[in-house]
């Protein structure tokens, strides 16, 4: 199973040769605030056709892209990408993803830029556009045939009006480069032409995975690999004092006790004895810092030290607020929550001196290379990221610290070392997604129109994804001795400028979001304040699936939802009122259609207030600002005796641009809207005085197969003109909102705070 | 340690290895299987699980020790990607997962039940997944795929 070693050895044996690489530095990635631009998730990949594409003598077709598999099935879509843009069949392409080898750096696979960054006319698929087009230049010039008089199929070149005029790609190129630049200019195919992207193609890897034979990368096997398994410390902030190695001494199989600084592991022959070394090893620790409490914190983020931004501020907020016919406030809160992988993370390392091989499944394989060079101390040159797939991560878990703790105990033991985290060391030590505490306020005239709309934010952040130099952003490289990204406080925020940036959604659809001469915003609000505060977090955290975006949908829909009540209109009446943004108002429209939607103010007239009840809600986002439209409409029952909320139908509406797989949106629909229905309801990471005490699925609660689960209905707007979209996180961003306004539209009553467990339903209830 | 005589998917293996062992890395690192995963080792999630006698056992809480002998059958055991199980061709069919870390414990407990309940109820589906895990959210493919695989079983039988 080893790779070949270079990218050039590769390609002699794929029959051509490389053109262009950058080692770009990538900007961390908070997990807020800034856009995908800003943060550099999309790399630097170049232009050299030849670093994205070859040709070999036989004629299959080898791709290269900087995006990769993380089990929304982008492996296959890219590669109906290729075999739509260069006319050949699937079968006859091979795409080799994310290994900072061979493949170009496209920075970090996350924030649903994959298909923006690939599907539009840059990167891969103009990489396939300008292959296609130089083939049929090479054909006409050996066919003498104008350009104009031919086409592609099947991996050749013809003229229609001569069945004797035709060449194979092979026969042109086959083995050789193209030696091109990326041409802007070369022409995609229309999505009106297409056979075979835009089709429901079923996931190359699933026969794989269904059969046990598909390499994770916990099934990765070196020769002479070793085992490892961390020893983390018993709380948050202790410090190691001292390690007994004599506590362990003797014990089968062991290899060596490995410490540096505060990182402590054990090396074993076998993983099961690396296991039981690490159960037994003694390990002083200083006492933790006393963490905040768990009862007061979103209190707590409010009192603490922030660093302030404004996505908006038209100046006039206060004033209009002053001038109100009517102010409706909220606070909605949202808890720090967790992507608690379903197999914990695991990675291999080989590392020789200062040449480095590593395994794994980081989202992000060339910002890697450079922490895992500092974290090794060695130069970045000879360490080499192979991406191998993991579960299911969702955002930073612990793909990148793991691969640390391999690479740690790799290099002390001077042999590869396999390490995959136990479930415990995982989930106390994550990079847990963003707690918020959301205060909105909006000014309303005397028709009950919104005027003016004031948001002000808090969450907390602590390291985050490592970039190209952060490695103590997650727990192994901090351990190792390496500082978080911090936050440096700032108040008052600047003025907000260079243009609407809403890649956070800290503004809500409805605002116009001007800022200079341009509006980006959805809404016509034209008053709004926007104000975001991050302050400093006890845990890491880091982006988890659509990071900040979901909690601030929470809170923009459910208020927008309570502005609706509170004037007795009909929730998507009212919002259709203070939208402007075309493609938004259409997913509305398209999801309340496609359910049937009962236009009326809620909540429903004459609600019982005890046994079963049910209840309709609505939400809606442009993901990011500018990364895909979504509606939500969700049915409830709550039987108020116990307080748990059955979610029962919910139906999704998505424009994310031309579609490329519709089975494959509709696969991220369903398991987006599921995840976003487990963490509205169930999720919650928990703590005590100075340590995480939410370490396994009976102290972090997930929705099991045996659940009740909800028909989720996807409404799929294919716009075939426009921009590809992102697709993977844009209806979980609306599940949590949608059905705490079908809780209220049931029951009359709001809950501000996530997770709607059947505990705080029932006092929310009493409180009727 | 002691040398146990494994059965696993057909073919007899002998390792040497502590009893306490539990039976998952045995399967993953002596036999160098895929199919059966680590996801919690607490027997929580499900993603462990091999067939023993008709049961869907979990794999990461049970030790090499404690083997009867009895034939153990793994997510490879059932078929390949050439020639999978008819359970397996119905998640193929339904695309019925996302990372696929899961699907080794979804299958072999679904196997399981299927071998002693025919054709199960959703009820009787539901209490058998009643800890068995997917983080994904591929729920609704998922039974979908059970559900097919169930009733192509049961036509079978009576045909």
């Amino acid at each position: 199973m080893i790779s070949p070693s270079t990218r050039r050895d590769f390609l002699k044996q794929s029959g051509a040769l490389i053109v262009s690489f950058s080692a770009a530095s990538v900007a961390s990635d908070l997990g807020f605030v800034t856009s995908a631009a800003a943060q550099g998730i999309n790399g630097n990949p170049g232009t050299g056709l030849d670093s994205w594409l070859a040709i070999a003598a036989d004629g299959r077709v080898t791709a290269y892209t900087g995006k990769c598999e993380l089990g929304h099935g982008l492996f296959t879509a890219q590669t109906q990408l290729i075999a739509e843009e260069l006319s050949v069949p699937l079968d006859r392409v091979t795409l080799i993803q994310c290994d900072t080898a061979l493949s170009p750096d496209q920075g970090t696979t996350s924030g649903a830029q994959s298909h923006p960054a690939n599907f539009n006319n840059a990167n891969l698929a103009l990489a396939g556009a300008t292959a296609r087009e130089a083939l049929v230049r090479l054909a006409s010039t050996r066919l003498g045939v104008p350009v104009d008089q031919l086409s592609t199929k099947d991996g050749i070149v013809s003229a229609p009006s001569d069945p004797s005029k035709r060449v194979s790609y092979a026969d042109l190129v086959g083995g050789k480069t193209f030696d091109l630049r990326l041409d802007p200019n070369a022409k995609r195919k229309p999505p009106s032409t297409w056979t075979v992207l835009g089709t429901s193609v079923k996931r190359l890897d699933i026969p794989a995975l269904a059969t046990g034979r598909f390499e994770f990368v916990h099934n990765v096997r070196v020769p002479g690999m070793l085992h490892g398994r961390v020893v983390r410390p018993p709380a948050v902030g202790a410090n190691l004092i001292s390690v007994d190695e004599s506590s362990v001494r003797g014990m089968p199989g062991l290899v060596k006790v490995v410490v540096k600084k505060n990182f402590v592991g054990v090396v074993a022959e076998k993983p099961w004895q690396a296991v039981q070394a690490a159960a037994r090893l003694k390990a002083a620790w200083s006492p933790g810092t006393a963490l905040p409490p768990q009862r007061t914190f979103y209190d707590h983020m409010r009192r603490s030290p922030s660093r302030d931004a404004l996505t908006v501020n038209s100046g006039d907020v206060d004033a209009k607020l002053a001038a109100a016919a009517r102010v409706v406030r909220s606070t909605y809160l949202y808890p720090y929550q967790m992507h608690a992988s379903i197999g914990t993370a695991c990675a291999v390392a080989d590392v020789q001196g200062e040449k480095v091989t590593v395994w794994s499944a980081s989202q992000a394989v060339h910002p890697l290379r450079a922490t895992m060079a500092m974290m090794l101390g060695i130069p970045p040159a000879g360490v080499r990221i192979v991406f191998r797939m993991g579960a299911g991560c969702y955002g930073v878990n612990g793909a990148d610290t793991v691969s640390y703790d391999a690479a740690l105990m790799a290099q002390a033991v001077g042999k590869p070392v396999r390490v995959q985290l136990g479930r415990q060391d995982e989930m106390a030590w994550e990079n847990y997604g963003l707690a918020f505490v959301i205060d909105q306020r909006v000014a309303l005239d005397a028709d009950g129109t919104i005027t003016a709309w004031d948001y002000e934010g808090w969450s907390p952040s602590r390291g985050g994804r490592p970039g190209a130099n952060a490695p103590g952003n997650v727990v192994t490289g901090f351990l190792a001795g390496f500082p978080p990204q911090a936050v440096t406080p700032r108040t008052p925020a600047p003025p907000p400028q260079g243009g609407f940036e809403n890649g956070s959604n800290t503004a809500p659809s409805y605002v116009t979001g001007c800022v200079g001469p341009e509006c980006g915003g959805c809404g016509v609000v034209k008053s709004e304040r926007v104000l975001n505060r991050t302050v400093d977090s006890p845990f890491f955290t880091g982006p988890l699936r659509s990071p900040a975006r979901l909690q601030n949908t929470f809170a923009h829909e459910c208020f927008m939802d309570e502005i609706a009540a509170s004037v007795k209109a009909d929730p998507i009446e009212y919002r259709q009122r203070h939208l402007r943004d075309p493609r938004l108002r259409n997913v509305l429209a398209a999801a309340a259609k496609a359910a049937g939607w009962d236009a009326r103010p809620s909540p429903r007239a004459g609600v019982r207030r005890t046994g079963v009840v049910t209840g309709r809600g609505v939400s809606c986002v442009l993901y990011e600002g500018d990364n895909g439209y979504c509606a939500n409409v969700t049915e409830v029952e709550v039987n108020q005796d116990t307080g748990v909320i059955a979610v029962k139908r919910c139906v999704v509406a998505m424009d994310s641009g031309p579609i490329s797989n519709p089975d494959g949106i509709r696969n991220q629909v369903e398991g987006g809207t599921l995840q976003g229905i487990g963490r509205a309801l169930q999720e919650e990471v928990t703590w005590s005085a100075d340590r995480v005490t939410s370490v396994d699925w009976r102290s972090y609660r997930p929705i099991y197969l045996g659940a009740e689960i909800p028909r989720i209905e996807s409404v799929l707007i294919n716009q075939s003109s426009g921009a590809a979209m992102g697709a993977g996180e844009t209806a979980i961003t609306v599940a949590a909102a949608a059905i705490g306004n079908a809780f209220f539209d049931a029951t009359g009553v709001r809950l501000r705070e996530v997770p709607f467990t059947p505990e705080r339903v029932k006092a929310a209830l009493q409180r009727r | 340690m002691s040398v146990f005589t494994l059965k696993v998917n057909g073919r007899t293996h002998s390792v040497d290895v502590d009893p306490a062992t539990p039976l998952l890395y045995v399967l993953s690192d002596d036999l160098d299987l895929r199919g059966p995963k680590f996801g919690c080792g607490l027997s929580q999630c499900g993603a462990c699980t091999v067939n023993i006698k008709g049961q869907a056992v979990r794999s990461c809480v049970t030790t090499v020790g404690s083997l009867d002998g009895s034939e153990i059958t793994t997510l490879e055991g059932l078929g390949s990607p050439e020639r999978p199980h008819p359970l397996q061709q119905a998640f193929i069919d339904e695309q019925a997962m996302q990372c696929g870390f899961c699907v080794n414990g979804v299958i072999m407990t679904a196997k399981a039940l299927v071998d002693r309940t025919p054709n199960p109820t959703d009820a009787q589906i539901r209490q058998a997944m009643a800890t068995v895990l997917c983080r994904c959210g591929a729920n609704q493919r998922m039974f979908q795929a059970i559900r097919r695989y169930a009733q192509a079983n049961a036509a079978g039988r009576t045909a």
